[in-house]
């Protein structure tokens, strides 16, 4: 496939993204750089300098809400690319009503109790739907133990063992790695496996 | 007990005939706070853990998440 039928297959698909922190936003980047006809992206938060370490924020966005930002940054990477952002703390309520008619669901939250609510909203509300969801991108080096899992609509990313904390942050490379691995699934589903 | 958990196959030694997800989670000693757990392909909430059973030949998947994003 050429890039021009990659972007024209692409054009008139829907991506949603919960969550605009290290996940969220780099995995939008990689769609967005691609050619992906719309993102549905939702943060509550803001930019922190301690963000900047993985997240694709610029120092000058200190203190902007995260969902709006990203739009900014999207558009500017990619101008044809439509973007749907929300400031706002996902429920499963608003998860049905903002990502119902999103073709892939990508799950980019911090906290493990939201990674579990959304993957069972979605799996429940929308038996349909594939969600991809980013499980263990703390530290650095072990590029290897980075893997996908399938589980039917369900796609597992990462080393599935290492939680960030303190002492074992989250950071640009690995983070990085996981979302667009994160985003090549999502190629995958949306495009199929051949090429 | 043979159940195929997380992709792979697992002997539960058990005398019972079938087994819920909360009495898995112990004999597994499973103890991450958050989990995703699928009987069958099918999605088993939080708040069945102690109602779902599954038996002999069944496809179990309990997957941790985990903080981080």
């Amino acid at each position: 496939m050429k890039f021009s039928e990659v972007k024209s297959a692409l054009k008139n698909k829907t991506v949603g993204i919960a969550g605009c922190g290290g996940l969220g936003s780099n995995c939008a980047v990689a769609l967005a750089r691609v050619g992906i006809g719309k993102v549905v992206i939702a943060d509550f938060d803001v930019i922190e300098e301690n963000n900047l370490n993985r997240q694709y924020f610029f120092f000058d966005q200190i203190g902007k809400y995260k969902a709006p930002t990203l739009k900014e940054n999207l558009i500017r990477i990619n101008p044809n690319v439509l973007v749907d952002d929300h400031v706002i703390k996902l429920s499963p309520k608003e998860i049905v009503a903002l990502y119902k008619d999103c073709d892939v669901i990508v799950e980019a939250f911090d906290k493990a109790e939201m990674k579990e609510m959304i993957v069972e909203t979605v799996l429940s509300e929308f038996p349909q739907k594939q969600i991809v969801c980013g499980v263990g991108l703390a530290g650095w080096g072990g590029n290897n133990l980075i893997k996908t899992e399938q589980y039917r609509k369900l796609y597992i990313v990462g080393d599935r063992a290492s939680e960030t904390s303190e002492n074992d942050p989250p950071l640009a490379p690995r983070v990085g790695i996981v979302s667009n691995m994160m985003a090549n699934v999502v190629l995958e589903i949306l495009l199929g496996k051949d090429k | 007990m043979k159940i195929t958990l997380n992709n792979n196959i697992e002997i539960i030694e058990t005398t019972e005939s079938s087994l819920s997800i909360n009495q898995l989670l112990q004999i597994k000693k499973y103890s991450f706070k958050n989990l995703v757990v699928k009987i069958n392909d099918e999605l088993v909430k939080r708040d069945s853990y102690e109602q779902a059973r599954f038996k002999d030949g069944d496809k179990v998947d309990i997957i941790h998440m985990i903080s981080g994003g």
